[in-house]
C-alpha cells in the first residue's frame, strides 16, 4: 500500500455551526400551518359563487380596510420593539409591545363588529349557505390564529411588566415575532380571496 | 394537620431495589428519545396486535360464501376500524418511534432538539387512538345510534354526514385520527429540527446515514401532507356540528372535494409509510452485504424525487369519479414516474448486494423478500395507474392485494428486517436466530397464501368491502386460500413477539456491534446509556465507524 497515502492525516473538522434549533422549529411550524391554510384558501376559492341562495358576498362584504391596517402596521411595531429590546430599551420594547396588541384586538374588534353585523343584519350563518360556511371557516381560523399570538404577546407583555428580564428572551421574542407576521402575511392571502376576489 | 399517607416527592430507590411505581414514574415522565422511542414502537405493536384481530374475523367471515362470523354492522366497523388502525395508529408510530430512536444515535446527538416536545407528541397520539377506540363503548351518543365507526377509512362523503352517520362514532374517527396527528406533526418537525441542528462535529449532509436521510424527507412528507387531512377534518366537524354545507351535496357542496382533499393527504401518506421501510433496508442490506450502499447521491434523490412526486398524483385513488380526461391524463402519467425512483431504488439495492459477501441473517432475509414482494408490488400499482384499467379494477379485491402487498408483504417486512436488526442495540442481548428464520418462513408463506389470491379475486370481478357473496361466482376456492394464510401468519407473529420477550431476557449478550456495522449507534454500549455519546463524536466519512475500525483505510480518503 502507498506509504504516502497511509500516513496522511485525517482531514480537520473546522468551525462546526448548525442552524439554531429554535428558528428552524418556528420555520417548520409555519410551513406546517400554510399548509393547513392551504387547504383552506382552497376551499374557499373552489366554493366561490356556488352558493345557492343568498345572502351573496357582494351583498352583504364591505371591505375592512381600517381591521387590515391596524394587523400589518401591528406587524411594523412589533419590528420596532424587537429593535428596541435588541438595543436593551426596555420601556421603549414595552410601548411597542403594547401598541403591537392594540392592534391587534382592534383587528379582532372589527372582525367580531362585522360576523355581528352579517349574523343580526344580514341573516349569514355557517349553515345558511356555501359562502357563510366557508367565509366563517377561513376567518374564523385566521381569527383563532390570531387569538392565539395575542394571547402569547399578552403573556410576554404581562411577565415583562412584573419585572421578568424580557431582554434575556430576544430569541423567543423573535420566534413570537416570526409567527405574527405569518398571522399577517395569511390575513393577506385571505383578504385578496375573501373580500377582492370572491366579492 | 392530618398526616399525608402519600408521598408529594418521589421518594429516592435505593440501589438495586425494583419498584413497579418508580418503573412507572420513569416511563411516563420521561423525556429520553430512546424510552419515548420504545413505547412509540411497543404502541404500534399493540395495535398491530388488536387491528390484526380485526383482519382475523374479517378473512373468516369471508372464508365461506355465505358466512355468518359476524353480522353487517360490525363487518363494517371491523375494516373501519382495521384499516384506520393500521394507517394512523401502527403506521404512523412506528415512523415516529423508529426516526426517534434512531435518529439521535445515528448523527451523534445526545437527544432530540425538542425532548419535552417529543414527550408530548407520544401521550397526545396515545390519546388519538383511545379516542379512536373509545368509540366502542361511547359511540352511540345520546341518539342510540351507531357504535365504532363505520364510514371506511377515507371516510368518504356524504357517509359522514349526519344524515348517514348517526350518533358520535364519525365524530371519535374525526377527532380521534385529528389529534394523532397533532402529534405525528409534533414528532415530524422534532425530527427534522433534530437532523438540521444536532449533527454532530463533520456529519454533513452528504455524510448523514441513508436512514437518517430517509426519514428527514419522511418528515417533511408529513408536515406538507397531515395538516390537509386536518383541515378536511375541521370542515367536516364544521358541517357535523354547526350545520356547514362543506360536503353537504344538498346545498351546494361538494362530495367529491372531501374526496380530493383525503388523498391531497392520503397519497403522500403510503409513502410516509413505505418510507422506513427504505430507511431499513438502506442501512440493513449494506451491512450484510459487507459493501457500502451503491450510488448514494442516486438513492438519496430517488426519495427526495418520491417524496415531491407524490404529492401530485392523489387523483389517481379517484379515476373512477369521473373526473375530465385532461385529469385523468395528467395523474396516469404523473404516477407512473414515480415508478422510476423507485425503480433507481431497487436496482440500487440489488446493485449493493451483487457481489457482496452476503450474511443471510434474519434482517436480511426479510429485505431480500422485500426486494421481491416490493417489486409486484410496484407492478400492480403501475397498471392501477393507468386510468382505463383502473375502471375495470377499481374498488375491487386487486386494490386490495395490491396495497397489503406494499404494506405488509412490503413494509411490514421491513420492519420486522429493522427490529430484528436494531435488536441488540435495542436490549443488549441477540435475537434468536432459529426463531427468527422461522418466523421469516412462515410469515413469507402466510403472506403470499392471503395476499395473491386477492389480485386473482378482484380479476374474478369480488368487490372491496364486501360483506359476504353467494356460491357459484368463483370466489370460493381464492377466498378459503387467502383466509388460509392465517394458519401461517398467527403463528409467525406469535413466534415474533415470544422471540422478543424471551430474548430481551436470556438472549446471549451481543456487545456493542454484533454485525460489526459502519454508523454511530454500533460505536456505544448495548443498551445506550441515557446520555448516548461520552464524548461526542467527530465524523470524516459516510461510514465513522468503519474509519475507526480501518485506520489504515478510511474511507474519508475517498471523499
Amino acid at each position: 500500500m502507498d506509504t504516502a497515502l497511509n500516513t496522511q492525516a485525517p482531514p480537520v473538522i473546522g468551525e462546526w455551526r448548525l442552524p439554531d434549533r429554535g428558528t428552524m422549529g418556528v420555520i417548520f411550524l409555519i410551513v406546517t400551518e400554510s399548509a393547513l391554510f392551504t387547504i383552506f384558501v382552497v376551499a374557499y376559492i373552489v366554493y366561490i359563487g356556488r352558493s345557492l341562495s343568498g345572502p351573496y358576498p357582494k351583498d352583504v362584504l364591505d371591505l375592512p380596510i381600517l381591521a387590515s391596517i391596524c394587523l400589518l402596521s401591528s406587524s411594523v411595531t412589533i419590528v420596532f420593539a424587537e429593535h428596541a429590546l435588541k438595543r436593551n430599551r426596555v420601556g421603549l420594547f414595552k410601548a411597542w409591545w403594547f401598541a403591537t396588541i392594540l392592534l391587534g384586538l382592534e383587528f379582532l374588534l372589527s372582525t367580531g363588529l362585522e360576523w355581528r353585523k352579517l349574523i343580526y343584519e344580514d341573516h349569514l350563518t355557517v349553515s345558511t349557505n356555501l359562502f357563510g360556511t366557508t367565509f366563517y371557516a377561513l376567518v374564523g381560523l385566521h381569527a383563532s390564529h390570531v387569538i392565539v399570538g395575542l394571547i402569547f404577546l399578552l403573556l410576554v407583555m404581562l411577565v415583562s411588566l412584573f419585572g421578568f428580564p424580557i431582554h434575556t428572551q430576544e430569541r423567543r421574542v423573535k420566534f413570537l415575532s416570526w409567527y405574527w407576521h405569518f398571522v399577517d402575511a395569511v390575513w393577506i392571502v385571505v383578504f385578496t380571496v375573501v373580500y377582492v376576489i370572491g366579492r | 394537620m392530618a398526616s399525608i399517607d402519600y408521598p408529594l416527592e418521589h421518594p429516592p430507590v435505593k440501589e438495586g431495589e425494583f419498584s413497579f411505581s418508580n418503573h412507572l414514574y420513569e416511563w411516563v415522565s420521561t423525556v429520553d428519545h430512546k424510552r419515548l422511542g420504545l413505547m412509540y414502537i411497543v404502541t404500534a405493536l399493540l395495535f398491530l396486535v388488536v387491528a390484526g384481530i380485526m383482519a382475523t374475523v374479517i378473512r373468516l367471515q369471508l372464508a365461506f360464501p355465505n358466512g355468518h362470523v359476524v353480522d353487517p354492522d360490525t363487518y363494517n366497523r371491523l375494516f373501519t376500524m382495521h384499516g384506520t388502525t393500521m394507517v394512523f395508529l401502527v403506521g404512523m408510530p412506528f415512523v415516529a418511534g423508529l426516526s426517534n430512536y434512531l435518529v439521535p444515535l445515528m448523527i451523534g446527538a445526545r437527544d432530540m432538539a425538542f425532548p419535552r416536545m417529543n414527550a408530548f407528541g407520544f401521550w397526545i397520539f396515545l390519546f388519538g387512538g383511545f379516542l379512536l377506540y373509545f368509540s366502542y363503548i361511547g359511540g352511540s351518543g345520546l341518539s342510540g345510534a351507531g357504535s365504532a365507526p363505520d364510514v371506511g377509512w377515507f371516510a368518504y362523503a356524504p357517509l359522514t354526514s349526519r344524515a348517514f352517520s348517526r350518533g358520535a362514532s364519525t365524530d371519535y374517527w374525526i377527532l380521534g385520527i385529528l389529534v394523532a396527528g397533532i402529534g405525528s406533526i409534533a414528532s415530524a418537525i422534532n425530527v427534522i429540527v433534530t437532523t438540521l441542528s444536532m449533527r454532530c462535529p463533520g456529519m454533513t449532509l452528504a455524510r448523514m446515514p441513508m436512514f437518517v436521510w430517509v426519514m428527514l424527507i419522511d418528515s417533511w412528507l408529513i408536515i406538507i401532507a397531515l395538516p390537509p387531512l386536518s383541515a378536511a377534518q375541521i370542515m367536516l366537524l364544521i358541517d357535523r356540528f354547526l350545520g356547514g354545507n362543506f360536503f353537504n351535496t344538498q346545498n351546494g357542496g361538494s362530495a367529491v372535494l372531501w374526496q380530493h382533499f383525503f388523498w391531497i393527504f392520503g397519497h403522500p401518506e403510503v409513502y410516509i409509510l413505505i418510507f422506513p421501510a427504505f430507511a431499513i433496508l438502506s442501512e440493513v442490506i449494506p451491512i450484510f452485504s459487507r459493501k457500502p450502499i451503491f450510488g448514494r447521491p442516486a438513492m438519496v434523490g430517488a426519495v427526495a424525487a418520491i417524496g415531491f412526486i407524490s404529492l401530485g398524483v392523489w387523483a389517481h385513488h379517484m379515476f373512477a369519479v369521473g373526473m375530465t380526461s385532461w385529469s385523468n391524463t395528467f395523474f396516469t402519467a404523473s404516477t407512473m414516474i414515480v415508478g422510476i425512483p423507485t425503480g433507481i431504488k431497487i436496482f440500487n439495492w440489488t446493485a449493493t448486494m451483487y457481489g457482496g459477501k452476503i450474511r443471510l441473517a434474519t434482517p436480511m432475509l426479510f429485505c431480500c423478500a422485500f426486494l421481491f414482494q416490493f417489486l409486484i408490488a410496484g407492478l400492480t400499482g403501475i397498471m392501477l395507474a393507468t386510468g382505463p384499467f383502473d375502471w375495470q379494477l377499481h374498488d375491487s379485491y386487486f386494490v386490495v392485494g395490491h396495497f397489503h402487498f406494499t404494506l405488509v408483504a412490503g413494509l411490514v417486512f421491513a420492519l420486522f428486517a429493522g427490529m430484528y436488526y436494531w435488536f441488540p442495540k435495542v436490549s443488549g442481548r441477540m435475537y434468536h436466530e432459529k426463531m427468527g428464520k422461522w418466523h421469516f418462513w412462515l410469515f413469507l408463506i402466510g403472506v403470499e397464501l392471503t395476499f395473491v389470491p386477492m389480485h386473482f379475486l378482484g380479476f374474478l370481478g369480488m368487490p372491496r368491502r364486501i360483506y359476504t357473496y353467494e356460491a357459484g361466482r368463483g370466489w370460493e376456492f381464492w377466498n378459503l386460500v387467502a383466509t388460509s394464510g392465517l394458519i401461517f401468519q398467527i403463528p409467525a407473529t406469535a413466534l415474533f413477539v415470544w422471540n422478543l420477550l424471551i430474548s430481551s431476557i436470556k438472549g446471549e449478550r451481543c456487545g456493542d456491534d454484533p454485525w460489526d456495522a459502519w454508523t454511530l449507534e454500533w460505536s456505544i454500549p448495548s443498551p445506550p446509556p441515557e446520555y448516548n455519546f461520552e464524548t461526542i463524536p467527530e465524523v470524516r466519512s459516510s461510514r465513522p465507524l468503519w474509519d475507526l475500525k480501518n485506520p489504515n483505510d478510511p474511507d474519508w480518503r475517498f471523499e
